[in-house]
C-alpha cells in the first residue's frame, strides 16, 4: 500500500528532473555554440547607454511591503479554507448544508473584516491619501 | 494506481507481463518517464508554436503578413528562433548576483514544467490525479514569480528591478481571486483532484461548471482575467511593460536564458488555459459518450480539451493586441477592490446556492434532472 502512495507521486519527481535536464541541456548546448567574448561595456547593467549610477540594490517602497502582508493573511487563510471547501459537498448531501454553510461563512466573514479593514485604512490605494490614514486611528 | 497513467497502462495484459518480469515499481517508472518526455516535447512545441501564433494573429489584427520567411507561412520560426538564442552570447552584468542571476529562469520554467504534471489531457491521460491536484497546481506554478522577482532582483539593473518588483506584486494579488475562485469550483465539485473537478462537467455544454448557477458565471471572467494578470500578459503586462521599463525583468538576460523565460511565460498561458478549461469549460469531455470506453474515446477527449485551450489561447492573444496597459495603481485597485469583493461574493453566493438547492445546477433546475 504504501508503494502505491509513493507511485503517485513518482511523475512529479520525474517532471521535477526533466525541468532540471531540459534547462541544464539548454544551458549546455549554448555554452557549447554561443561565443564568449566577456569585458567592455556590454557586462554593465543596461541604462538606455548612459553608465549606470550606482546600484540598483537600494530601498524600495514600502508599498510593495504593505501589498505582500496582505496578500500573506488572504493566502493563509484561503489555505485553511480549502479543507472546509472540500467536504462542502458530502456534508451538505449529509444533510448538514446549513451547519457546513455557517462555518464556510464564518471562515469568509474574517476575510471579509480583513479586506474592509484594510480599505478603510487606505492599504488598498496605490497612493496612500493623508485624509485616510489620520482619519481612523 | 488507479488514477495515474502507469496504473492506466498497468490494466492492460502486455503491460502486465512486463510487469511480472520486470517489477511494478520499475515497469511504472518506464510508463511515467516516457509519457513525462512526451508532455514536456509537446508542451515546449506548443510554448514555441505560441510564440509564432501570437506574431502571426498580432499582424493579422494590424493588417500586417507576419513572419512568413522559414518554411511555409513561417511555420518554422520557432525553429530559427531556438537556433538564434542558443547561438547568441550569454551575458551576465559583472555586478549581477551570479547564483540568483543563474537559478531564476530555472525557477521560472521548473514551475511551469511541474504543473504538467497533475493537467487532465484526457480520463486516463493525466500523469498522476494527486488528491490535493488542484492545490498542488496554485503552490507550484507561484514558483514562477519567484523567478521572475529573483531574474530582476539578480540584474542589479534598475529596470529589472522596477520590473521585477511589480511582477512580484502582481502576481501575488492576483493569486487571491484565481484561489478563491478555484474554490468554488471545489465547493461545487467537492474534491481538490482534476478528476474530480472535470467529473460532472461531462456531456453537454450546459453541464460546464460556467453554466452551473449565475455565480460562476461570472467567475470564470474573473478567473480568466486574474490568469491574464498572473501569466503577465497585455493589459497586465506591467512587469515587462516595453514602452516603460525597456523589458523589465528580463532587460538583462541574453540568449538562451532569456529564450527559457520566454518558453515559459508561453507554456505557462497554455497550462493556465487548460486549467481555465478544465475548472470552468468542460475539461476533456465529449457530447454525446462517443466511443466511450474505447482508446479513441482518449483520443477524442484529448483532441476536445487542445481545441478549446488553443481557443482561450487566442483570446488570451486577441486581448492582447485590443486592449491598452493599465496604470500599476489601476491594476491594484482593479485586483484588490473589483476582483477580490466579486470572488468573495461568488464564493458566498455558491456555498448558498449548493444549500439552497441542493448542489443542482441552473439548467437542472428549470428543465429538471432528466435531460442531459
Amino acid at each position: 500500500m504504501s508503494n502505491q502512495t509513493l507511485n503517485v507521486f513518482m511523475p512529479i519527481a520525474i517532471m521535477m528532473l526533466l525541468a532540471a535536464l531540459l534547462f541544464g541541456g539548454a544551458l549546455l548546448a549554448a555554452h557549447l555554440l554561443s561565443p564568449k567574448k566577456p569585458g567592455g561595456d556590454k557586462d554593465l547593467p543596461y541604462e538606455c547607454g548612459e553608465v549606470p549610477e550606482g546600484s540598483a540594490w537600494s530601498m524600495f517602497n514600502v508599498r510593495f511591503y504593505v501589498v505582500g502582508l496582505i496578500f500573506i493573511i488572504f493566502d493563509v487563510e484561503s489555505v485553511l479554507m480549502f479543507p472546509v471547501a472540500a467536504i462542502f459537498k458530502k456534508m451538505n448531501a449529509l444533510g448538514n448544508g446549513t451547519y457546513i454553510l455557517i462555518i464556510f461563512l464564518s471562515f469568509i466573514s474574517v476575510l471579509l473584516e480583513g479586506i474592509a479593514y484594510c480599505w478603510k485604512k487606505g492599504d488598498l490605494d496605490w497612493v496612500k491619501s493623508y485624509k485616510r490614514t489620520t482619519k481612523i486611528k | 494506481m488507479e488514477n495515474t497513467i502507469a496504473g492506466y497502462f498497468l490494466s492492460f495484459a502486455p503491460v502486465q507481463h512486463l510487469a511480472d518480469s520486470l517489477g511494478v515499481g520499475f515497469t511504472s517508472f518506464l510508463i511515467f518517464f516516457a509519457f513525462c518526455t512526451l508532455f514536456l516535447v509537446i508542451l515546449a512545441t506548443v510554448g514555441g508554436f505560441g510564440t509564432i501564433a501570437e506574431r502571426k494573429i498580432s499582424a493579422d489584427l494590424q493588417a500586417r503578413i507576419g513572419p512568413n520567411r522559414v518554411g511555409p507561412y513561417g511555420l518554422f520560426q520557432l525553429i530559427a528562433d531556438g537556433i538564434k538564442m542558443i547561438s547568441k552570447e550569454d551575458i551576465m552584468p559583472r555586478s549581477a548576483d551570479k547564483f540568483l542571476y543563474y537559478l531564476a529562469p530555472f525557477l521560472s520554467l521548473f514551475g511551469v514544467v511541474c504543473t504538467i504534471a497533475v493537467m487532465p489531457f484526457s480520463k486516463n491521460l493525466i500523469l498522476t490525479d494527486l488528491n490535493v491536484g488542484v492545490f498542488y497546481a496554485i503552490a507550484i506554478s507561484s514558483l514562477v514569480g519567484v523567478g521572475i522577482f529573483l531574474g530582476g532582483y539578480a540584474s542589479n539593473s534598475k529596470w529589472s528591478l522596477l520590473g521585477g518588483m511589480r511582477g512580484a506584486s502582481q502576481i501575488i494579488s492576483y493569486e487571491i481571486p484565481v484561489t478563491l475562485t478555484i474554490m468554488m469550483i471545489v465547493l461545487i465539485a467537492g474534491g481538490l483532484s482534476f478528476n474530480t473537478l472535470v467529473a460532472e462537467q461531462a456531456g453537454m455544454p450546459w453541464n460546464w461548471y460556467i453554466f452551473h448557477n449565475p455565480f460562476t458565471f461570472i467567475g470564470f471572467f474573473v478567473f480568466f482575467i486574474s490568469t491574464l494578470a498572473e501569466t503577465n500578459r497585455a493589459p497586465f503586462d506591467l512587469p515587462e511593460a516595453e514602452s516603460e521599463l525597456v523589458s523589465g525583468y528580463h532587460t538583462e538576460y541574453t540568449g538562451i536564458r532569456f529564450g527559457l523565460f520566454a518558453l515559459a511565460e508561453y507554456i505557462e498561458i497554455f497550462v493556465v488555459s487548460a486549467v481555465s478549461v478544465s475548472l470552468f469549460l468542460g475539461g476533456y469531455h465529449i457530447p454525446f459518450g462517443l466511443l466511450e470506453g474505447t482508446f479513441s474515446n482518449e483520443i477524442l477527449q484529448f483532441g476536445s480539451l487542445f481545441l478549446k485551450t488553443c481557443a482561450l489561447y487566442y483570446v488570451v492573444i486577441w486581448v492582447r493586441w485590443t486592449f491598452p496597459r493599465l496604470r500599476v495603481d489601476q491594476l491594484m485597485s482593479i485586483c484588490w477592490k473589483y476582483l477580490t469583493p466579486i470572488a468573495i461574493f461568488n464564493l458566498v453566493g455558491t456555498a448558498i446556492w449548493i444549500v439552497a438547492f441542493d448542489g443542482r445546477s441552473m439548467f437542472d433546475l428549470f428543465f429538471g434532472s432528466g435531460v442531459h
